[in-house]
């Protein structure tokens, strides 16, 4: 363990009025949700010398409330509680799934959802179903309050459209409408727990009289820089039948959707095989 | 700064750096070595402990954190002349051999069988994903917790 | 009640399962520093210059370089190739250029950050393919850690009389050991001027001997104390003794006492693993499958120095023809110095390597022969009156056909075969499936003369409080040394299994009873403690009449026997038994005292959708002489046989110019509790009268057979071949789509 704990200087905020005064004034302070990021980093020694904003105090930002239009899920609400969550569980299942594949239970105990999002990690897992549930990230900081839809921002691979002194209060997920004819979500890992996916999607497809495409919403990550709608398969599939023609074309579509890359974890090629065939499998059915 | 926080049971305060790892805390502080370091990333288990019941990595979490909260640590479950159910199931069914996981382990199949989770081999393993053990491959792991979920849950109390 | 052969209760456990074992880095010492590790960042080259940053406070610091070593510069492993500290000339990234202690472990790490090392670079040799074609010369004259040359009958001979050849070539990566508690070693001074180190270690007389050299030091001036290990599988035989160095080094210099605990990342990236290989064979047989010639050649990258890889690729070389009967075979074995960080011991000993491309060898010549896998097996297994490559004819507890059979019927392995393919025909199931077998075997003990060289000494003390005392330097890892020592001397002594006590190994108090390696620990030094037992028994039944069952009679006895003596030690040493021999020379004659066998079946599922692959089941069926504790014993095997999935499936150390660029738990993916399938494990016992109570040693034989096993089971799910670990679902998603291109 490198992290120097005498170096480090922790603001701990009581309430969010002082958790933004505190953020405006020392903007180079890293936002401390359940560490479970932040903390890797800090252990390798990476982070000695720096500011910390411990946002743990916040109870308010820890709430789930679910009105009629939707779930609010504060950005402190952790990926256990919201996996648990009975009417999350009922109206939300991608998102509790999701939740309940990040790590194993001691990170999902801790890692928050707000924390997840702020990261932007290219493979968080809660990505892919926040972005087909259409989600909004609520932010503060001393400027006001700003809602952006969730797929503004990630602006790379660990890096958001955040402002400087501005914090994640809370994610609004909206409930569909109408339920869907069919959903999926996979996370594809290295193994079966405790593990950082190597491919994950999320979809939802609403399916008219005859099998005519009325709405579907499909997102991946790990799979580009930043989580991705996949337009121009939806595009592809809207208003029409499900056929095995405009499936294919859907497919030979994904290519201009996501780019995938080889690294230490994985292949272009097999992520790329691999988020076709997820998406076959739902287009027909299978999944 | 002054942390107030409880462990196993016993109000405790700690003065001192408030970015210290409660693991570090644990051990260093508390003289609780039964917390053990495998990684410093989260991904081991073995420094798992309870805050407020629920299993987390002590060494992800800055002292700060730890204000105000419950910790129970290995040190909490048993001692070897009064094993727990779920110690002994463990001693009986060869689910520790290393120990370096064990602590962690203990801890978390503890949390599951209190939290009422289910006795299946499935549901422990789930339990058990953070987890992690190189000797064992788990299968005398998961029976060690299979016996202790049928042992009668509260174990006899002596008087001392 | 005799305690062998029962699960007693695990000496150390219930120390363990409260958290009251202490590991090295639990334990505290006064005035203690912390001992950290400068590293080269580059391969090869030369050291110019080492400047420190003026404005850092160096008075707060020790810091010791290679000049501070009083004796030589050099760790002794089976040779001293391998500097302590470099001294000039930097072999491979992340070796130790020097040290610095500090009494804050954040501020010795700081240190570091001010030190700037100026290098003059070579150009690296990074495989052994470019170290044995001399790309440079890293050690004179061939850049071979060892050539090893097996011949039996006559190669030339058996191929003109094969119907068959085939032909195929294997190649298997690093596999790092992985053990949870990662290596660490304090070190101090006594009064006294004794030089004292305790840590987490296999082989406290490795770490001993290694200290005596670098301290110019004798052996009583020497004291090496193991502390609870947690987890070692080879991964703490040979580097204890540098860590151990390097802290000891700091303590000489500081006059304080010194502790190192390295992090996860600094323990994968800096110290030894599995070495990599490449084998090739070529094979021949008759049309019904009798093997005639098996030509082999094996070369491991053994990375900058030497450490364990002249007796892992001995090991590897011996193994490599499978446990099959030929009459004709050659091998050739080599290890080629590299610039990587240096490659050693890892449970299997470099059978894993070998024996993947043996079975994986056999399922394809199976193919070639339209012969069912297990059928080509038995045909070849070695039997009683065998020989091996070697030439070492087995006479006594051979159960190879006994394991293979019982798998067989266990995990049905026939039935499995037929059902998986119907199950692969239905296009519109989600998952192919694959049934596959393997077969190892693995030797007990060192190889060839390795224990006659080494006559190991242990056995027991009888205190005068009635207390027995087993004494050994083989040390408590998990593996239940403790426990198991226990039960042989209590029934060979003929007392409660509670009234026998395993002394911690130290140096200043055990014999030394080599290294704990080898799968040795049960078989050969189990053996010593018995025979110690039965002679102190005998001992004590002449003076005090028959060995007395009740506690107050039995202290009575001690008493009379002790006769005032405050205890009686009786220490054995190994002899050879009789009939075995050995020539280093021409690695001909008796490789091993015994061997032991296993079957395994892997039954697997590859999602078509993800190419993940999921184990479903593990059946497996060991010969294993006796087992002391069956519990242990099947611990034992599960938790290998985990390991060998591992290296099979997920684990991928990826190495860029000579190191490991993913030195973390959560890249280097090993099994959870979720991937690690169910196991049925079934035991056989054909007792070998060497080992204690008939044991044979199994310790490494489970990590050897999964992984072809595995192989071959996703040639019947996948259709391909897959010759180079691990198999990733990467590699087989390339494999299926090759085809489409």
């Amino acid at each position: 363990m490198r992290g120097d704990a005498f170096s480090m200087r922790v603001f701990r905020p009581a309430s969010p009025a002082e958790a933004v005064r505190l953020f405006a004034q020392n903007p180079d302070a890293l936002p401390l949700a359940g560490g479970t990021d932040l903390m890797v980093g800090w252990n390798s020694g990476r982070l000695n010398g720096r500011a910390v904003l411990d946002l743990s105090r916040l109870e308010e930002w820890r709430r789930i409330e679910v009105t009629d239009e939707g779930a609010r899920i504060g950005a402190l609400a952790t990926h256990s509680e919201i996996e648990s969550h009975p009417v999350l569980l009922k109206r939300l299942p991608l998102l509790a799934e999701a939740c309940a594949t990040v790590g194993a239970v001691q990170i999902r105990n801790r890692g928050t959802l707000g924390g997840n999002v702020a990261n932007a990690s290219p493979a968080g897992d809660s990505f892919p179903a926040l972005a087909v549930y259409e989600a909004f990230v609520h932010t503060v900081s001393k400027e006001g309050r700003r809602s952006l839809p969730i797929l503004e921002v990630f602006a790379g691979v660990k890096r958001t459209a955040l402002r400087p002194g501005e914090l994640i209060e809370r994610i609004d997920v909206p409930f569909l409408p109408q339920p869907p004819a069919r959903q999926f979500f996979r996370k594809v890992g290295s193994r079966l727990a405790q593990t950082i996916s190597k491919a994950v999607g999320a979809g939802l497809l609403w399916l008219g009289r005859g099998g005519v495409v009325l709405g579907c919403r499909i997102a991946f990550g790990s799979v580009a820089p930043t989580v991705r709608r996949l337009r121009s398969v939806e595009e592809c599939l809207h208003s029409g039948r499900l056929t095995p023609e405009t499936i294919e074309k859907a497919c030979a579509a994904l290519s201009s959707d996501i780019s995938p890359i080889d690294d230490v974890r994985s292949t272009r090629l097999y992520r790329m095989a691999v988020s076709r065939n997820l998406l076959r499998a739902f287009l027909t059915g299978r999944a | 700064m002054t942390i107030n926080f409880e462990v196993n049971g016993a109000r405790r305060i700690f003065e001192g750096d408030p970015f210290k790892r409660l693991i570090d805390v644990l051990r260093e502080d508390f003289a609780l070595t039964g917390t053990k370091e495998g990684c410093g990333e989260g991904e081991c288990g073995a420094c798992t402990v309870l805050l407020d019941g629920r299993p987390v990595n002590s060494c992800l979490i800055p002292i700060c954190q730890a204000d105000g909260h419950r910790i129970e640590t290995v040190e909490n479950l048993g001692i070897p002349e009064r094993l727990s159910a779920l110690q002994k199931a463990f001693l009986e069914e060869g689910g520790a051999q290393c120990g370096i996981c064990t602590p962690g382990m203990l801890l978390a199949a503890a949390a599951h069988l209190k939290a009422g989770g289910k006795a299946d081999d499935l549901s422990i393993r789930r339990a058990l994903g953070g987890n992690l053990c190189r000797c064992t491959g788990y299968q005398h792991i998961v029976k060690a917790v299979q016996k202790a979920a049928k042992a009668p849950r509260k174990p006899r109390r002596k008087k001392a | 009640m005799p305690a062998v052969g029962t699960n007693v209760i695990r000496k150390e456990g219930a120390e363990k399962l409260c958290g009251r074992a202490k590991f090295i880095d639990d334990l505290s010492f006064p005035d203690c520093l912390h001992g950290v590790t400068l590293r080269s960042t580059i391969p090869f080259g030369r050291i110019k210059k080492v400047s420190f940053d003026p404005s850092f406070p160096w008075d707060e610091c020790t810091v010791a370089t290679a000049r501070d070593i009083p004796g030589k510069n050099a760790v002794q492993h089976i040779e001293t190739d391998q500097p302590l500290l470099v001294g000039e000339r930097v072999m491979h990234p992340m070796e130790p250029i020097l040290l610095v202690a500090h009494p804050s472990r954040q501020k010795a790490y700081e240190a570091l950050r001010h030190i700037t090392v100026d290098y003059e670079e070579y150009d690296p040799v990074l495989t052994p393919e470019d170290s044995v074609a001399l790309k440079a010369v890293l050690r004179a004259p061939d850049n071979l850690f060892k050539d090893v040359r097996i011949d039996k009958g006559d190669i030339a001979a058996g191929f003109a009389a094969a119907d068959i050849v085939v032909e195929g070539e294997y190649r298997v990566p690093h596999q790092e050991q992985a053990y949870i508690e990662p290596n660490g070693m304090a070190a101090w001074l006594e009064p006294d001027g004794t030089l004292v180190a305790k840590g987490s270690m296999q082989c406290p007389y490795y770490v001993h001997k290694a200290l005596m050299l670098l301290f110019n030091l004798p052996a009583e001036k020497v004291r090496v104390i193991q502390a609870v290990t947690g987890g070692a599988f080879g991964g703490k035989e040979d580097y204890p003794s540098v860590i151990g160095g390097h802290a000891a080094l700091l303590a000489w210099k500081s006059r304080r006492p010194v502790k190192i605990i390295y992090d996860r990342p600094e323990d994968m990236a800096s110290t030894s693993k599995r070495h990599p290989a490449v084998v090739r064979h070529r094979t021949g047989l008759t049309r019904d499958g009798r093997l005639l010639a098996q030509d082999i050649d094996v070369l491991f990258d053994g990375g900058a120095y030497s450490t364990m890889s002249p007796v892992v690729l001995s090991r590897g070389a011996i193994h490599a023809s499978g446990a099959y009967a030929c009459p004709n075979v050659r091998i050739r074995a080599r290890a080629a110095a590299t610039n990587s960080v240096p490659n050693g011991a890892y449970r299997g000993f470099g059978v894993p390597q070998t024996l993947f491309a043996a079975e994986l060898h056999m399922d394809r010549i199976a193919e070639a022969l339209r012969m069912d896998p297990a059928e080509l097996r038995r045909r070849n297994l070695l039997r009683e009156g065998s020989s091996t490559a070697t030439g070492q004819v087995l006479r006594h507890s051979v159960g190879a056909a006994d394991a293979l059979d019982a798998c067989l019927r266990r995990s049905r392995y026939a039935q499995k075969r037929k059902a998986c393919a119907a199950w692969n025909k239905r296009s519109r199931n989600p998952t192919w499936r694959g049934t596959g077998l393997s077969f190892a075997y693995h030797g007990a003990g060192f190889t060839g003369g390795g224990e006659v060289f080494y006559a190991s000494k242990a056995g027991l003390a009888l205190d005068a409080d009635g207390g027995v005392r087993v004494l050994a330097a083989s040390t408590e890892m998990g593996q239940g040394e403790a426990t198991v020592f226990a039960q042989i001397a209590a029934d060979a002594l003929g007392v409660p299994y509670g009234w026998v006590e395993t002394e911690t190994p130290d140096t200043s108090k055990v014999p030394n009873s080599g290294p704990t390696v080898a799968s040795r620990t049960t078989m050969i030094v189990g053996r010593l403690v018995e025979r110690a037992a039965r002679q102190l028994k005998a001992e004590l039944e002449e003076a005090a009449g028959k060995v007395p069952k009740s506690r107050p009679a039995w202290l009575k006895a001690v008493r009379r026997f002790l006769d005032g003596r405050p205890s009686r030690e009786v220490i054995c040493q190994y002899e050879r038994p009789p009939g075995q021999q050995w020539d280093e020379k021409t690695y001909r004659g008796d490789a091993y005292g015994s061997f032991a066998y296993a079957a395994v079946v892997v039954d697997l599922e590859v999602d078509k959708l993800t190419y993940e692959v999921k184990v479903t089941r593990v059946t497996t069926a060991f010969e294993l002489g006796r087992a002391i504790h069956p519990l242990f014993a099947e611990g034992q095997i599960i938790g290998g046989l985990t390991q060998g999935l591992g290296y099979a499936l997920t684990e991928n150390p990826v190495y860029k110019r000579g190191v490991m660029v993913n030195p973390h738990f959560t890249d280097y993916v090993i099994p959870t509790s979720m991937d690690a399938p169910p196991m049925d494990v079934v035991l056989l016992e054909k007792p070998y009268e060497h080992g204690a109570f008939g044991a044979k040693g199994i310790g490494e034989l489970p990590n050897d057979t999964p992984a072809p096993a595995v192989a071959a089971a996703l040639r019947q799910a996948t259709g391909r071949w897959f010759t180079e670990l691990p198999i990733l679902p990467e590699k087989i998603c390339k494999a299926l789509h090759d085809d489409k291109l």
